[in-house]
């Protein structure tokens, strides 16, 4: 019982928090205060969900109790308790953030009601075992999404969002064609179902064409190279605040959503599908981080950033390895926290500055020494250096690669995390070390923060800069959980088991089989691939 | 009937990709809804046409008697059609105030945020 509560209620309490934001419209307070209890309500959810999964496995919740191939099922296993539980924390640091950060009239416009949307919807696609209800819960994500890049209605975020929104679209559009098919091809559309009826299809390229829609579907939203154009064009847009939580969290759905599609459906043609993925993986890398060096804007140099590192979590995916794919999920877990962390940061210099652009400011470490340290842990522990979280993360990536002898992506990864590290130094150089240009804005005062600003701005940013020095220190225990991530994930057989208990056996030798007489008992429907023609 | 529901899919199809690849950023809206129609024309198609019954079990009992339709992907469709009508909705309105901000509807001339 308490499994089933816990497994809905990430989805359930942002769900909530938004009603009672709607029934406190007109005060501005309250929706600051019951934006930041709904968030920490959530993360306190989350952290209740890791543990019992960690306890007995995973949990599944058919909703309503219908069988599982005909009702709606929500899964929880390591790897969505993990990301639920970083969702939680970002919104937390976020909605913190933003109550200094977001303007009155963007909170009238309902801001915070939107932000637990997004966060409904980004939970939902965490949870669910179901391809349909993945794409109604993306759509859920994107409309709250949209509604938050163009909140204000500036001009730069509109002609942002004609291309974010754009692409969106499209990519939906392909994914549903992709549902339309597969169901033609299955007859199903749970991901535990399909994984089983998809083992079946070894001879045609009918699984190949599948996973190639896949693939450009989730690949668009995950920001993938030749698909991630619209990422750097829209993520600078919008406020700080709102491009740090698209940063941590949006594009992560799309490589959850890749990570679920190829280690549990596509996983037949292993020497085409994850070939490819390798490929992209490589290219994305060395796309993103070539556009980061020639941006001159801090939002923009770590737009691209995301792009580059979006690779980093695929290669761990197409290397298909325990390690490389414990890797992948380090490399997650590392990256929300610290491009979350890194675009709050940006947020508090353009406010100081009222630009983001690296010609025009300057001399912040000699009059934010605070904000210099934090910059400077944060982007070190996104090039890799060590002992902060991206240096493991990285090593067990390249470790990975070297015991599946791909030596070629290596060898990438190693050169985009010098150039990272580069491109990283070309912010601490412009907006830190160099003295401020003429004309730039100056303090004007010994003390330009309220008490209240300092605590909003700095507080969320040392709590996840604390996050990523701790996952550093200890990289043991998160590197269990990622290990055991990875092993759940390589083994399907553990999601279909759970999923769908009572209607396949397991034979001796681990082989699932079909039951045919309770397969019979559940065949209500007819099947679309049969006599219906 | 399949292969007439084939064609209409591809063809709608090629005429929302051509929409979008147009300058002008209503055409571009057009492009979108012709594609979402596309694809809701194909799950329908791909669900399987027949001409049957409604898939509805007569009291006391677990099958239906007769060959019925599959209501699963007409399901999907229903949702898939409320969904691509709010987005559309939303980018509609979108697209007017960019209209109205940048007072200009051709792609070529939104500029300032690509790199």
């Amino acid at each position: 019982m308490i499994e089933q509560v816990a497994i809905i209620l990430p989805i359930v309490l942002p769900l909530a928090t938004m009603a009672v934001l709607l029934l406190v419209w007109k005060s501005i307070a309250a929706q600051k205060v019951i934006g930041v209890i709904g968030s920490t309500l959530l993360m306190a959810s989350a952290a209740a969900l890791i543990c019992l999964v960690n306890r007995d496995g995973m949990i599944v919740l058919q909703v309503g109790s219908w069988p599982a191939p005909f009702g709606i099922t929500l899964v929880a296993d390591r790897l969505s308790s993990i990301m639920v539980m970083l969702a939680g924390l970002m919104v937390f640091a976020v909605s913190i953030y933003s109550l200094v950060m977001i303007d009155d009239r963007r909170v009238d416009f309902g801001f915070h009601p939107l932000v637990q949307l997004l966060l409904m919807g980004v939970c939902g696609a965490f949870l669910t075992g179901d391809l349909f209800n993945l794409y109604v819960w993306f759509e859920v994500m994107l409309i709250a999404s949209f509604v938050l890049l163009t909140l204000g209605g500036e001009r730069g975020q509109l002609e942002g969002a004609i291309k974010y929104v754009t692409l969106n679209l499209i990519s939906s559009a392909v994914f549903l064609a992709a549902i339309g098919v597969i169901y033609a091809a299955t007859g199903t559309l749970n991901m535990a179902d399909l994984a089983l009826k998809l083992r079946s299809f070894t001879d045609d390229g009918t699984v190949s064409v599948l996973a190639m829609l896949f693939l450009i579907a989730f690949g668009t939203k995950a920001a993938v190279f030749p698909l991630f154009f619209w990422l750097p064009a829209s993520y600078h847009t919008p406020p700080a605040a709102v491009s740090a939580i698209f940063a941590g969290l949006l594009t992560k759905v799309g490589v959850y959503s890749l990570i679920r599609a190829f280690t549990l459906l596509f996983v037949t043609d292993l020497e085409f599908t994850h070939n490819l993925l390798l490929l992209i993986a490589g290219l994305t890398m060395v796309t993103g981080v070539l556009g980061a060096m020639a941006q001159s804007e801090i939002r923009r140099i770590l737009s691209f950033h995301i792009v580059s590192q979006i690779g980093y979590m695929l290669m761990g995916l197409a290397l298909y390895t325990p390690l490389a794919l414990a890797g992948s999920v380090f490399y997650i877990i590392h990256h929300i926290v610290v491009k979350t962390n890194l675009f709050l940061i940006a947020g508090i210099i353009e406010r100081r500055f009222g630009t983001g652009r690296l010609a025009e400011i300057g001399g912040l470490y000699r009059s934010a020494p605070v904000l210099a340290t934090l910059f400077f842990l944060s982007a070190m522990s996104l090039a890799g250096v060590p002992p902060l979280s991206g240096f493991f993360a990285k090593l067990t990536l390249i470790r990975g690669g070297l015991e599946a002898e791909g030596y070629a992506i290596v060898v990438v990864a190693l050169a985009v995390s010098l150039l990272t590290l580069f491109s990283m130094t070309k912010i601490w150089a412009e907006a830190f070390w160099k003295p401020a240009p003429e004309g730039a804005a100056t303090e004007t005062s010994q003390n330009p923060y309220t008490m209240f600003e300092r605590l909003s701005l700095f507080g969320p940013t040392l709590l996840l800069v604390t996050i990523t020095v701790g996952i550093g220190v200890m990289a043991g225990p998160v590197m269990n959980a990622s290990m055991a991530t990875a092993e759940q994930l390589l083994d399907p057989d553990i999601y279909i088991q759970a999923v769908l208990p009572d209607q396949y056996l397991i034979e001796s030798e681990g082989d699932l089989l079909i039951d045919d007489s309770t397969s019979e008992a559940h065949g209500l429907l007819p099947s679309p691939r049969g006599e219906t023609h | 009937m399949e292969i007439v529901l084939a064609i209409t899919v591809g063809g709608l199809y090629a005429a929302g990709i051509y929409m979008m690849l147009r300058r002008s950023v209503v055409k571009l809206l057009i492009g979108l809804g012709l594609l979402s129609h596309a694809a809701n024309l194909l799950i329908f198609t791909a669900g399987g046409i027949v001409r049957g019954h409604v898939p509805v079990i007569p009291a006391g009992e677990t099958q239906p008697l007769t060959q019925v339709a599959d209501p699963l992907p007409q399901a999907l469709i229903l949702t898939a059609i409320v969904i691509s009508f709010a987005v559309l909705a939303f980018a509609l309105v979108l697209v007017y105030r960019t209209y109205q901000t940048l007072g200009t509807d051709d792609l070529d001339q939104l500029r300032a945020t690509d790199t």
